[in-house]
């Protein structure tokens, strides 16, 4: 893939879906480009496609039409396999729900993107780097006395940290963050931006999708997702 | 790798797994322990009805019976791959039974009658073991033992005693004085009455000697042995030349049945040949040559019929398993998609989705099989005694044996019938699991996640 200034590129994107009978225009032609190591906000009002936007981003969804090009590769003319390797090791996601694994404890949903990675020797192989950065995450994360918790014993704050970790497990080139204070307090959010901005500066290139203003100004640069299109805003200093 | 961990986890958390689990631990159960117990009941028929008759049976299609058995026997004998040999005559007669000395009380049969040489039909059959007061000694099998100068008779154990409640038949310890008067209708070898005009039925006196119990109720409860020259005899048989209606033999333990009876079948076509012109050589023209399970077809196809019959129905039940697995599978994977989204936003493949449910089933199958094949292990192990409790109890028998001419329930394990239903009910799981599965693979991301966020 080649070393461009920009990481991420969208062309043209649309998307619609049917509700009954009617078809719903959620994206009529994104143009959106995001440099490496740049923490960008896309803003927009609930239902405005924020999140649509963000899926289509990390291939967890096509666009109907337009393009979207990765370090300069287009996603839609990749196979499943080089999809899957793109979602494991370039991109890390974070829901606004979190969505852990209930059934694994708190280590194991960090290091999960490496063992759905690897085959079964490649993981006998990797387990002990695995288990090390995981653990290294959650303490960087604050979570070190945590990992051998289950989801439904941490806070929401909590968990949203664990699901940043498990993101950031692979070293991934793009962090996608949905709504990530959503379901949390203002403080607890707060904490949670602070990670981000800290990752940020750490050189991590981060898109995050908020309905919330003053959230959003915590980016470095912000724009507004109005009526399927982009409208371009300055961070304010 | 996360497959197995996850499969494994589900299997522990999800309560409705332990349903899954316990419908094929029963699955198994059920079709392991039917099968058991059919499985020895048809194979102790089949071995009773070969221990009957031997390995291979030379007969006529007729009453009539054929004649020069003697030489066909000593061919036989000559061969390597012949064990032993011996007459049987076969007919039906009139029975009178009475104990009463006066004859004022008597019992009416119609009965086979069956005329053997002792000592060479035991060594063919398993006659010896039958005899009930001369187990292992022939020679005094129609011998009664109140007067050995006596003719005697060997009944089938069915007509001298009562089965009880524990399948055994209750016989007096010391040989009661019964005597039988034996009437039948004797055959020239042109298949005339050979009393016709002439009071036209034989009657010989015999005095009960032994009983025989052959494990065959054809012939424990219908059948009547007599010493052969007298049968023969009786049947108008024993004018020259003299004549049986079958030949018993027995192979060598290494002699395959199916090449054993062909090298017979050539023997005695050969022997056919040798006698052409003979006198009466056209009746044994009227004779076949059959394997004991030929000879015994129709019993033997009944058991097994039935038997076949009885594992299909419950082979069913795994068609219950498949469903109730696929149902358990069909609302697991409702509950997970948030999981299966997950999963595939981090990577995950088609193919690793479905591993991850098809291991969870295997698991499934795994467990359940485990658990039905140690309960109906130890259930066929107590099989008996439970019944035997039950009858203490409540006088309740599964098999009644004033019914069943069984003694106790086949219980005999056999790993290759527990390893095929195990391996069954792990192949019923996985199909039930398939479509679920399927389901899941191709569950697109963006969709369960979205559902998880509403």
């Amino acid at each position: 893939m080649s070393r461009d200034e920009f990481i991420l590129k969208a062309e043209g994107v649309h998307k619609s879906y049917w509700m009954g009978e009617a078809e719903v225009r959620v994206l009529k032609g994104v143009e959106l480009a995001v440099r490496r190591g740049e923490f960008l906000a896309i803003v927009g009002a609930s239902g405005s496609g924020k999140s649509t936007l963000l899926h289509i981003l990390g291939a967890l969804d096509r666009p109907d039409k337009g393009v979207v090009r990765f370090e300069g590769r287009d996603l839609s003319r990749t196979n499943s396999s080089e999809l899957n390797r793109f979602r494991n090791k370039m991109v890390g996601f974070v829901f606004q729900f979190y969505h852990l694994l209930d059934e694994l404890n708190v280590l194991e949903n960090v290091f999960l993107p490496t063992m759905a990675g690897k085959s079964v020797v490649g993981w006998l192989r990797c387990r002990r780097w695995a288990k090390s950065r995981a653990r290294e995450l959650l303490s960087q994360l604050g979570l070190g006395e945590r990992a051998h918790h289950k989801p439904y014993q941490l806070s929401g704050g909590e968990r949203q940290r664990v699901a940043i970790g498990r993101a950031l497990m692979n070293e991934p080139r793009l962090l996608l963050v949905d709504e990530p204070t959503g379901n949390l307090d203002s403080a607890t959010g707060n904490a949670i931006l602070e990670v981000l901005e800290k990752l940020h500066k750490g050189g991590q290139t981060i898109v995050m999708v908020t309905h919330d203003e003053r959230i959003a100004q915590r980016a470095g640069r912000i724009i507004t997702l109005a009526d399927g299109k982009i409208e371009h805003k300055s961070r304010s200093a | 790798m996360y497959k197995f961990i996850l499969a494994i986890r589900y299997l522990l958390k999800k309560r409705i797994s332990y349903f899954s689990v316990a419908a094929i631990a029963l699955c198994v159960f059920v079709v392991f322990v039917v099968i058991t117990v059919l499985s020895g009941l048809t194979a102790e028929f089949k071995k009773n009805t070969y221990l009957s008759v031997g390995d291979c049976v030379v007969s006529s299609k007729s009453l009539v019976g054929f004649g020069y058995y003697g030489e066909f026997i000593k061919i036989l004998e000559r061969r390597d791959f012949v064990e032993a040999a011996c007459p049987v005559i076969k007919s039906y007669a009139f029975v009178k039974g009475a104990s009463d000395p006066h004859q004022m009380r008597y019992q009416e049969y119609t009965l086979e009658i069956m005329g053997i040489d002792a000592a060479a039909h035991s060594q063919v059959t398993g006659f010896g073991e039958w005899l009930h007061y001369n187990r292992g000694d022939v020679s005094n099998a129609f011998k009664p033992s109140y007067d050995p100068n006596l003719v005697g008779c060997v009944p089938g154990i069915g007509i001298m005693a009562s089965r009880n409640s524990e399948g055994r038949y209750n016989i007096p310890e010391e040989l009661p004085r019964v005597r039988f008067e034996v009437n039948c209708f004797p055959l020239t070898a042109k298949g005339a009455l050979a009393k016709a005009g002439a009071g036209e039925m034989s009657t010989k006196t015999f005095y009960y000697s032994d009983a025989a119990e052959s494990g065959v109720a054809r012939a424990d409860w219908k059948r009547i042995y007599l010493p052969f020259d007298e049968a023969q005899k009786l049947c108008g048989m024993g004018t020259e030349p003299k004549r049986i209606n079958a030949i018993y033999i027995k192979f060598r333990p290494d002699v395959k049945l199916s090449s054993g009876c062909e090298k017979v079948r050539k023997l005695w076509e050969e022997f056919v040949e040798k006698k052409a012109g003979a006198k009466h050589s056209n009746l044994l023209e009227n004779v076949r040559v059959q394997s004991w399970k030929i000879h015994n077809r129709s019993a033997v196809a009944i058991a097994e019929t039935q038997q076949a019959l009885m594992i299909f129905c419950f082979g069913m039940i795994g068609l219950i398993t498949v469903f109730i697995v696929f149902v358990v599978f069909y609302m697991i994977v409702s509950h997970k998609s948030k999981d299966i989204g997950v999963l595939k936003s981090i990577g995950s493949s088609n193919e690793n989705i479905l591993g991850l449910f098809l291991v969870f089933a295997f698991l499934m199958g795994i467990a359940g099989s485990f658990i039905g094949a140690v309960c109906g292990w130890q259930f066929l192990v107590y099989i008996n005694q439970m019944e035997d409790w039950l009858f203490r109890h409540f006088e309740f028998q599964l098999f009644t044996r004033r019914m069943y001419a069984i003694g106790d329930i086949p219980n005999a394990i056999d790993l290759k019938v527990l390893a095929g239903v195990i391996v069954s009910a792990i192949a019923a799981c996985l199909v039930g699991a398939a479509v679920p599965s399927w389901q899941a693979a191709k569950l697109e991301p963006v969709d369960s996640l979205q559902v998880g966020q509403l």
